[in-house]
């Protein structure tokens, strides 16, 4: 039996959930969950965990575009099936990890994966620039500014030394969001990439009726650019519609994301603007936003030369400036922002230059502050 | 399907990174709707702007999120690609998976599906991407009768609630973040697929400050593991660090010439309180100036660990730029104990005093960071039931702006005009 489409509702499951975790540990996992002491990183892409009682975990950790087919996943389940058990897991930032009880597994692991050509690079751990997270881009989404997978590569390529090693001061997070929506959260990472427009909204006079709650579409805006107006559609009928004030608009989108009739996405206006600086530990520093140092870059596919060659001039003069342990976002700050653009010829403009407005700045945004008297409530 | 021309997305073949486009081609010889989805990225390539349609609302039965709709505006040219809708599976948390239920998925895909997919989307779901209306509700059946597993959350409700791998493999992790992450889903399966909320809520779950799932930067509500009592020091350790004999940092910088380990330089000086000191062989940490950053145990994690009396921090409200700037979350609960032992009870209860407040009170599509900053920081806090302390702001406000209220001002806020100018010509 399976879905009946004349009874849609019959023998119908819901609200079950995920499997459990515990369901899918490795054995090595599962039999020293809770009892790690220690790890070391003895090279680039492998870590060894070590936990009380003896017991060791090699992972081995690989790259992968995130985008991946179901052909790459059973070559992946083929590998854990080799070696690990018929167990593997993913990371945060997209890497793929195998996981296995000895060095002596772990070296064949090792072999089979760099037999395979360029599909697992084995990398990503300590000082390195790990895989980039991005969004869809043009393969999946309608409200993109530049491509994801397209940028990534030919980024992860152009640094793809810095992935096999460990010899940055410190880890480098790249994050590539395709529109300010920012699915991929790029605003905490040491180098964003973000895909900006610069044209503001068109309005389909011909669509509008059907597809636009008006009242939304105008409380969307944050600048309150958008006006009710009425307006003549291509059959020369009067239609209820907006007007937009392009001098007002900041080129968000969030009126396109409310009204499918206020497309603002155009060839030349649209491209990437480069942040820097921002991390989310609170090791040493607060968590940092990242900061707007190039306001626009142009798309130039298939491998957005003018980004690449920003974001490889960042790290280089990083990799070589900065001290031991420093993040790129507090190297900034200690060298100082003017510094900053000095040594790495980023050209400073106006656009760096805060004008939208900022309310918050001394709220606590870090889990790092000291137990006194007034945390008793909570500690004693 | 025909197979297109794709000369710049070819380019992408090189390199000694995956190549995606690769990838896509050798999916193509099985699913020949991948050569549509590299034929309309291609010319996506050459018109240097998307050719995906705005929205388009479809799901499964009594479901308001887990599906994505998405339709080609170039459908006549690549007709693989006309429906593309993109299905959003809950992750197990920790990511970890057997190999039996991978290729059970990828089976199901297989079946119903383009062949790609994300492993994994931004807020956590496995995404399988690409496929047609009618697919929609065949591929639910299976996905909960054969593989007994469920959509996550997209729209206006709980997302899919992610974690990092806590003490499955770190040494670090303050609590079980894998156990309440699963935990709090399972409890929340309404939430996560009927969407009742003013806009998105994200749970994340981080076993320490590093915050490996980057719970401060993009969560509403972040959970974030620390401890209250000493940092654990294992003083032979230190002296094997400091002799050179273990790898800093667990070996994070080996490729790098920075020379010798010199501890002083690397963890005393960078500390953040400058609460550390040597007394001969032995390193002392004043823990009452300590504020728990991690980067002393970071860097020698074989002689110095979280202390024993663990829990967590919470912060609420963070999101990204859209629409008033990005928020990382404001410190709210500094201490917090997280036990199975009570099922999240306590965890649960700080939720649902958001929820019921913000549920009443929040504009549609308001992000209750949002929300938060438009009562203001003490408001919420009234809301929460949490006393103000310092550790909540970082600087006290430079202005003089305080709404006082009518109460607190002896004799109120009701005056008489008239007995005033009797004393006070105007």
């Amino acid at each position: 039996m399976g879905y009946d489409p004349k009874n849609p509702m019959e023998g119908r499951i819901t609200d079950i959930g995920p499997h459990s975790y515990d369901d899918m540990l490795p054995p090595v996992i599962k039999a020293n969950r809770g009892k790690w002491l220690y790890h070391e990183i003895p090279e680039s892409g492998v870590l060894v965990h070590y936990a009380e009682g003896g017991g060791v975990c090699y992972t081995v950790r690989v790259g992968s575009p995130r985008l991946v087919s179901i052909e790459h996943v059973r070559e992946m389940c083929d590998i854990a099936d080799t070696h690990c058990e018929g167990y593997l897991r993913f990371t945060t930032r997209n890497n793929a990890e195998f996981m296995v009880d000895s060095k002596e597994k772990c070296d064949a692991l090792i072999a089979d994966l760099k037999s395979r050509g360029t599909k697992f690079p084995i990398g990503g751990t300590g000082a390195c620039v790990t895989n980039i997270v991005h969004t869809q881009g043009w393969v999946h989404c309608h409200t993109p500014a530049t491509d994801a997978s397209g940028p990534v590569k030919a980024v992860m390529d152009d640094l793809f030394e810095y992935f096999v090693s460990m010899k940055l001061p410190a880890q480098i997070r790249i994050a590539l969001a395709c529109c300010l929506n920012m699915c991929g959260a790029v605003h905490a990472s040491d180098i964003a990439l973000l895909g900006v427009h610069r044209k503001p909204p068109m309005v389909d006079n011909d669509r509008i009726t059907g597809v636009c709650e008006l009242p939304l579409a105008i409380a969307a805006c944050p600048l309150g650019a958008i006006k009710p107006a009425k307006a003549t559609n291509s059959q020369g009928e009067e239609v209820k519609s907006v007007k937009v004030n392009s001098e007002r608009c900041m080129f968000c989108g969030n009126c396109y994301t409310m009204c499918p009739a206020m497309p603002l996405a155009d060839p030349e206006g649209d491209g990437m603007a480069i942040l820097v600086g921002g991390k989310v530990s609170n090791a040493k520093s607060a968590p940092k936003f990242s900061k707007l140092v190039v306001p626009f870059l142009p798309n130039n596919p298939p491998r957005w030369p003018e980004v690449t060659e920003v974001v490889r001039r960042i790290v280089h003069v990083y990799a070589k400036d900065a001290k031991k342990y420093e993040r790129i976002g507090e190297w900034a700050e200690r060298i100082g922002w003017e510094k900053f653009f000095e040594k790495c010829d980023i050209p400073f403009t106006e656009k760096s230059i805060d004008d939208y407005r900022l309310a918050y700045d001394t709220w606590k945004t870090t889990a790092a502050f000291k137990y006194t008297s007034h945390t008793d409530a909570y500690t004693k | 399907m025909a197979k297109h021309d794709t000369p710049m997305l070819d380019e992408l073949e090189k390199g000694p990174w995956p190549s995606f486009v690769t990838d896509l081609k050798r999916q193509a010889e099985t699913h020949p709707e991948c050569w549509d989805i590299l034929g309309q990225l291609e010319l996506s390539y050459e018109d240097k702007i998307t050719h995906w349609k705005h929205g388009g609302i479809v799901g499964v039965f009594g479901y308001g999120g887990g599906i994505v709709g998405r339709y080609s505006d170039v459908p006549g040219r690549f007709p693989g690609v006309e429906h593309f809708h993109t299905i959003r599976v809950a992750q197990p948390s920790g990511m970890y998976y057997s190999t039996e239920n991978l290729r059970a998925l990828m089976d199901l895909w297989d079946k119903y599906g383009s062949g790609m997919t994300n492993m994994h989307g931004s807020t956590g779901d496995m995404i399988l991407l690409g496929t047609r209306t009618e697919n929609l509700e065949p591929l639910f059946w299976d996905l909960t009768h054969d593989l007994k597993q469920d959509l996550g959350g997209s729209g206006s409700n709980l997302r899919t609630p992610s974690c990092c791998l806590g003490e499955s493999r770190c040494e670090w992790s303050c609590y079980d973040t894998q156990d309440i992450c699963y935990a709090l889903t399972m409890h929340y399966q309404d939430e996560i697929h009927r969407p009742a909320f003013p806009y998105k809520f994200k749970f994340k779950f981080s076993g320490c400050a590093n915050d490996c799932v980057a719970a401060i930067a993009r969560s509403d509500f972040a959970v974030i593991g620390t401890w209250k009592d000493d940092i654990q020091i294992d003083q032979a350790a230190v002296k094997e660090y400091v002799a050179g004999n273990y790898s800093v940092n667990g070996g994070s910088h080996k490729d790098g010439d920075w020379g010798p380990f010199s501890l002083k330089k690397e963890v005393i000086d960078l500390c953040p309180t400058q609460c550390m000191w040597m007394e001969g062989e032995e390193l002392k940490i004043d823990n009452s100036e300590c504020n728990r950053c991690m980067h002393c145990i970071n860097v020698m994690p074989r002689a110095l660990r979280p202390g024993k009396e663990k829990g967590a921090t919470i912060c609420m409200g963070a999101k990204a730029p859209i629409l008033d700037g990005a928020q990382f979350a404001t410190m709210i609960i500094p201490f917090i104990e997280v036990s199975k032992e009570n099922e999240y009870e306590n965890i649960i209860d700080v939720i649902e005093r958001i929820w019921d407040w913000w549920m009443e009170v929040g504009k549609n599509r308001e992000r209750v960071g949002e929300t938060m900053q438009r009562v203001g920081l003490p408001t919420f806090l009234s809301i929460m039931e949490v006393e103000p302390i310092p550790q909540h702001i970082r600087e006290p406000r430079s202005n003089p702006y305080v709404f006082w209220k009518e109460e607190e001002v002896p004799g109120g806020f009701e005056r008489d005009i008239v007995a005033f100018r009797k004393r006070h010509a105007a």
